[in-house]
């Protein structure tokens, strides 16, 4: 179990162990001194025969509050499994029954939660008298509307994700997707709560019997012996205090255990112990100087993130330059680093990545420890992949627009708002003030993106970075989203740095391309001549993998075999030598550095199957 | 949204009181109408579910006959049960909740003078638990995300762990030892004593839920700093303040609330607990001694306001979730 190596769960664990243990054993080996009677030893205090001193009787408490142990954790226990167990039932209903049938289940429960469960257990100690068994039943149902309704909750969320969707597309019965796809979804804060839940039934049996209600003697439970001691608390606090102490020590081992599983259950990456030195490996920039209408001038980025033993730099020694109007590309498979680098140029890394290099923009240096909120805010615009997620979806799209101009231009939320609405019709939205006042959700995908941009140009923005911007939008708003990005460049005279995985979509807006491979541009080359120009043979390989009106369709797509290189083990010499077709020992040993547009010891020189082709003609 | 579309020529912010409200008034209104009913009819059922007589199980063995049978009468007990739920009932819209068994006087005005002292407990209790968790909440969740701070980290999750896991009425009943009888600076019991009688009942009822929710605010908030829109809020270089208070937590309160209406809820029955280890006037003491009285129709009346209490608590968290979260009422329709 991970969970219990962590400090937390260790502690949780060993006090549930302990608790269990005392809960086994305790009644066994100590029952017969809980009982003696000593009468020459009446409510005493703490001594050293008995440590936390005797009750009215004489009796030692130190081994009354042990021997409760076994009473008060079954009882908590008997109920959390009548809480659980109703409540994941009920909590399911709604969703099995479909939205008719499952209504008046709903109803039910949101009626059932109006009682707490103390309210419901003081009903019922008045119906059936009291007693431990109506308690535990009482604890048990009063907790399994809050399950219900948090299981509710927590189903509804996932039901309406596109896994569930298509599930129920594919025809899985409801009960199957419940199972397969939904409760899984939904496991870990049922655990932390049934946990939480656990704890709470001891805490709730305690407080029943200390009012009177729970637990009758001569049984005894954790609460039944507070209440006796809150009559003396006044002379004798200990007598109340340490069965309270052990009520406490009892929750806490079911909340830990419960936050350290939890915790395992997530995906949460377990930090290291971080090890923080500059990467060594940064390939020398042989680009000149930059111009004077140079917008973005970036040299020798590096972005690293702490490893378990040494830093891990997805991003090493790029260097790129974009002058004004100008697009440029970055392309490569997923895990090259292209999206990692536009983030840190847009200076959105956090820690603890750290970035290092130069980043230029509009003339000020960005990584000169200064922030540039305001100069960031209006002349750099960010427009993400998913234009669902990228808003804030609680507030109208208008006033997160008219944000920008609120706080980097000193408008008036009038003003700033009247600008948000002439910002969303530039962008072609039709009918920009519903838009404006409208929540992300109830606007379409590809609205949503325009709105994104139009965000962007709520300032002057000189430089627009376009992260996979057209990636999670269908292929005919993908091209009317293209075609806005180009127009806005076109019209401001806006830089462009466009970041995708498709080389088809960089071809068609940008003029030059940068590719990206394990965290490095390996070649750089204008967008015309991709298709015959290339000289990397991964640029290559990228190429050939876009099918074309001439792919002959009874031949399988291309694809490059193997797979990307994982950060954390690069090789030694080029990282594409695994993959190539022209490694020699010397790709394997040396890492080409990027001289004239290309970073390869084999640059240009034809591919296998290239030769094999020209063989053919 | 079509309802709105008329009006949207001029772009309005802040409450779009238009048809998605009408909606939401109309269907939170009549579940809290068939709530009410449901309660209602328990409330009155619960009487007639005590196993034998009821009268004759608070007035005891040894009463008379005749007595027994006039409180019966009195109640109402011979009437035939759609008869006594229909009496109820238009006593109910008169205000009148029945007749104590024990000391004849009027139900409603017994809860009546101890309703406040109650009602002044729960709110203080809970206005200081949100005043506690949700800034701590954000802030541990700010101050400790990707896994900045381990140590502060781990250092909140045990305290609050540890401090949700203490029982109101231990903590009332230390509190009590070391504030009110070791440094002797507040009242032991009871609420003569004004402002400083609150102090330790109200303090007593509202560290373990603040602790429960300020765990709950952390981990809502360290989950939605890493979403997307957030994101697109540093993008924008909004102040930090305005992106962890504006965008980062309304996501978060989702889960707060519906939690934290919970916890509100608990600490509405919490109040029993405590007022007990205070001796406090309010209506938690007064139901536990009618229960031991078997005084019937005085747990009846407290029930039934404990759960109204309720009622409107829950309600108040919905209309808060729908003006917070504009999602929560069309994924609910």
């Amino acid at each position: 179990m991970r969970a219990l190596r962590t400090p937390v769960g260790a502690v949780g664990a060993t006090l549930l162990a302990v608790v269990l243990l005392l809960a086994v054993l305790a009644p066994v080996l100590f029952g017969d001194r809980a009982a003696a009677v000593d009468t020459d030893q009446l409510l005493a205090g703490p001594s050293a025969e008995h440590w936390v001193g005797t009750d009215n009787l004489g009796r030692d408490l130190f081994m009354r509050v042990l021997v409760a142990t076994r009473l008060s954790i079954v009882l908590a226990l008997l109920a959390t499994a009548i809480a659980v167990s109703v409540g994941l039932v009920l909590g399911s209903l709604p969703w099995l029954l479909g939205p008719r049938l499952g209504r008046p289940v709903t109803a039910l429960v949101n009626i059932l939660v109006a009682f707490p469960g103390l309210l419901l257990v003081l009903c019922l100690a008045t119906v059936f008298g009291v007693g431990a068994r109506g308690a535990v039943l009482a604890i048990g149902f009063a907790g399994a509307p809050t399950f219900a309704r948090l299981c509710q909750t927590l189903i509804a969320g996932v039901a309406s994700r596109d896994y569930v969707a298509a599930a129920q597309i594919a025809g899985l019965s409801r009960l199957r997707i419940l199972l397969r796809h939904v409760l899984p979804n939904v496991a870990e804060p049922l655990v932390v709560n049934a946990t939480i839940g656990a704890g709470g039934a001891l805490l709730a049996f305690a407080g029943l019997s200390f009012l009177g209600l729970g637990v009758q003697a001569p049984a005894y439970d954790w609460g039944r012996l507070m209440q006796d001691g809150l009559a003396g608390i006044y002379v004798h606090p200990l007598a109340a205090l340490a069965p309270g102490i052990a009520v406490v020590v009892a929750g806490l081992a079911f909340n830990l255990t419960g936050e350290a599983i939890a915790g395992a259950l997530g995906v949460t990456p377990v930090v290291g112990p971080r090890a923080w030195s500059v990467p060594g490996r940064s390939a020398r920039s042989t680009a000149s100087a930059p111009a004077a209408d140079t917008v973005l001038d970036v040299r020798d980025l590096a972005v690293a993130f702490p490893g378990p033993s040494a830093p891990v730099t997805p991003v090493r020694g790029v260097s790129l330059s974009l002058r004004a109007g100008e697009a440029v590309g970055i392309v490569g498979e997923s895990g090259s680093g292209k999206s990692l680098t536009a983030l840190a140029v847009a200076q959105l890394v956090e820690e603890p990545g750290r970035v290092t290099g130069e980043i230029t923009f509009c003339g000020t240096d960005l990584n000169d420890g200064n922030r540039h909120d305001d100069l960031l805010g209006t002349s750099l615009a960010v427009v993400f992949q998913d234009p669902m997620t990228s808003l804030n979806p609680t507030m109208r799209v208008g006033r997160q627009l008219a944000e920008v101009s609120r706080f980097h231009q000193g408008l008036g939320w009038r003003d700033a708002l009247a600008r948000a609405v002439d910002r969303l019709r530039a962008v072609h939205l039709r009918d920009p003030e519903r838009a404006a006042h409208a929540y992300p959700f109830e606007l379409s995908g590809g609205m949503r993106q325009r709105a994104m941009i139009a965000m962007g140009l709520m300032g002057t923005p000189r430089l627009i970075i376009a992260d996979e911007p057209t990636t999670a939008l269908d292929v005919t708003v993908q091209k009317q989203v293209l075609t806005l990005l180009e127009d806005v460049r076109r019209e401001h005279g806006t830089a462009l740095l466009l970041i995708s995985h498709d080389v088809s979509v960089i071809g068609e807006v940008c003029g030059r391309v940068l590719v990206m491979y394990a965290g490095r541009i390996v070649e750089e080359i204008a967008a015309a001549d991709l298709r015959d120009g290339a000289r990397h043979p991964y640029t290559r390989a990228l190429v050939a993998a876009v099918p074309s009106m001439t792919t002959a369709l009874d031949e399988p797509l291309t694809t490059i075999p193997g797979q990307p290189v994982d950060p954390a083990a690069l090789p030694p010499g080029c990282a594409y030598a695994a993959r190539c077709p022209l490694a020699t020992d010397q790709c394997r040993s040396e890492d080409p550095a990027l001289v004239d547009g290309v970073a390869c010891w084999r640059a240009g020189e034809p591919l296998p199957a290239e030769l094999e082709k020209q063989v053919r003609v | 949204m079509a309802a709105e579309a008329p009006t949207a020529s001029r772009p309005r912010l802040g409450l779009g009181l238009g048809g998605r409200w009408t909606r939401f008034t109309v269907r939170r209104g009549g579940r809290l109408l068939v709530s009410l009913f449901v309660l209602v009819t328990a409330a009155f059922l619960m009487i007639h579910l005590v196993p034998g007589d009821p009268v004759r199980a608070a007035l005891g063995t040894t009463a008379p006959a005749d007595l027994v049978e006039a409180r019966r009468h009195e109640l109402g007990l011979d009437d035939p049960l759609l008869t006594q739920y229909l009496n109820y009932l238009g006593g109910l819209f008169r205000g009148d909740l029945g007749e104590s068994i024990q000391t004849q006087l009027p139900v409603g005005e017994t809860i009546g003078r101890r309703l406040g002292a109650t009602v002044s407990l729960g709110l203080l209790a809970f206005a200081l638990a949100l005043l506690i968790a949700v800034p701590l909440g954000v802030a541990v969740a700010v101050a400790t995300r990707r896994g900045r701070r381990q140590r502060t980290s781990l250092g909140f999750a045990s305290g609050s762990v540890v401090i949700g896991s203490i029982p109101d009425f231990l903590i009332g009943v230390v509190l009590v030892a070391v504030f009110a009888v070791g440094l002797g600076w507040l009242p032991v019991a009871g609420r003569e004593d004004g402002a400083a009688s609150y102090v330790l009942p109200v303090l007593a009822l509202a560290i373990g839920p603040a602790a429960v929710l300020a765990r709950i605010v952390r981990v809502e908030m360290t989950s939605v700093l890493e979403s997307d829109h957030v994101r697109t809020a540093r993008a924008k270089r909004l102040p930090a303040r305005r992106i962890h208070l504006v965008h980062a937590l309304p996501n978060a309160v989702t889960a707060t609330l519906t939690l934290g209406g919970m916890l509100l809820a608990s600490m509405v029955a919490g109040t029993v607990l405590v007022e007990n280890v205070f001796a406090w006037p309010g209506l938690g003491s007064k139901i536990v001694e009618s229960i031991v009285t078997k005084d019937y129709p005085v747990v009846q009346g407290t029930v039934l306001v404990y759960g109204v209490i309720v009622l409107v608590v829950n309600t108040l968290v919905d209309v808060a979730l729908t003006l917070l979260d504009p999602r929560s009422t069309i994924g609910e329709a």
